[in-house]
């Protein structure tokens, strides 16, 4: 009798499709990346219920955590007129390479009189750097009141829309500090803020 | 790699030599390796939690024709203390001494819903929505202002106002060591 021979079956596994699928999802998840990034004041955000997302553009953040104000605008135009507006309200100046850094620096908490050395430092420099934070006061002229009042104007010259504000604390601040941030703002007529949370269901 | 030979040994027979055809599979392991290997990066470096943001409205402080009279009898007052705590009382201060209280579903918030029926059912319509006013002390928390206000949204009072907070008003949170 002839041995009946079994064909065996290939072990090859077609990973056509599968690689359609691992570059479709790597396509969808590069284009709606936005990285992450580094805060240089970190803060615990209080969660809530709701769901709302805050919008990316036109928009001012003030991180306030561990008794710091820290200040930060949306747009890398905004922030280059900002700049420019600034310099010239405290009669400083600043060369192209430092309007360079401040441009792509999101979020800060340096004093006026200290901004220039901040932006002169080395990125490693930077990272070290402790950021005192933006002195705030009750008078209509604290730093903090001219760098919302300036990002205000700007954005109204460039993109001829009203800047929104959010304010951004730590769950462990304490309120004055928060109350005095709301002063400032509606010191300047501005009435309508959002506060940034995290979402938690049901809690 | 992928694939293993299987073909069993053959080319024992003599026979003429015949150059092999090459395949024209190609081995897609290496590749897909690689891009999951991206995906995992994308997907770690990405921020999945995005930020909500909790929309206020403030009154506008440079106008001082906009201040309505409130009726005392409606509104509840709450006082926020250290360390989370909130006390609250109904109606004028003094007249009823303050309740304490806490956070969450059995706390200010079923606190919230019952007085406000109470006042809706004790006053005529329109006026008989229950006005609520918070008070931070200074030992609060933003975290503690915020859940009132988030609370506040939850059980869907609209009259609301932040007030600063009057000195009787801290000696009836430290009567209760709440400051």
């Amino acid at each position: 009798m002839a041995r009946i021979k079994i064909p065996r079956k290939s072990t090859a596994i077609d990973m056509t499709a599968m690689c359609d699928v691992a570059f479709l999802l790597l396509t969808f998840f590069i284009l709606t990346a936005k990285l992450r990034q580094e805060d240089p004041l970190k803060v615990d955000v209080p969660g809530a219920s709701v769901k709302l997302n805050i919008p990316d553009v036109d928009m001012a953040t003030i991180t306030v955590g561990h008794d710091k104000v820290f200040f930060g605008v949306e747009g890398t135009d905004i922030r280059r007129a900002l700049l420019e507006e600034m310099g010239k309200k405290y009669s400083t100046s600043f060369t192209p390479e430092e309007t360079q850094r401040f441009i792509v620096t999101p979020t800060f908490g340096v004093p006026m009189n200290t901004l220039k050395q901040y932006l002169d430092l080395s990125a490693d420099d930077k990272k070290k750097y402790v950021q005192p934070g933006i002195p705030v006061d009750t008078t209509n002229n604290s730093e903090l009141f001219n760098w919302i009042y300036q990002a205000r104007i700007v954005t109204k010259n460039l993109h001829n829309k009203e800047l929104r504000f959010a304010i951004k604390g730590d769950s462990h601040q304490e309120y004055p500090k928060v109350s005095k941030i709301i002063d400032v703002l509606q010191k300047q007529a501005i009435n309508k803020f959002s506060l940034i949370t995290s979402l938690n269901q049901g809690k | 790699m992928a694939e293993l030979d299987t073909s069993g040994g053959g080319g024992k027979k003599g026979g003429k030599v015949r150059s092999k055809k090459a395949s024209t599979r190609i081995d897609l392991t290496a590749m897909v390796d690689l891009a999951f290997l991206l995906i995992t990066f994308f997907i770690m470096a990405t921020t999945l939690a995005k930020p909500k943001a909790m929309d206020t409205i403030w009154p506008d402080k440079t106008k001082k024709d906009v201040q309505l009279p409130v009726p005392e009898s409606r509104t509840m007052t709450v006082l926020l203390g250290a360390n989370h705590t909130v006390a609250w009382y109904v109606g004028p201060p003094g007249k009823t001494p303050p309740t304490v209280d806490n956070f969450g579903k059995n706390g200010i918030r079923k606190t919230l819903i019952e007085n406000s029926k109470k006042i809706e059912e004790t006053h005529a319509a329109p006026d008989n929505y229950m006005i609520v006013l918070v008070k931070a002390s200074d030992k609060a928390t933003y975290k503690d202002f915020v859940n009132i206000l988030d609370e506040l949204d939850i059980t869907g009072i609209k009259s609301r106002a932040v007030v600063a907070i009057t000195p009787p008003e801290i000696g009836m949170l430290k009567d209760n060591k709440l400051y």
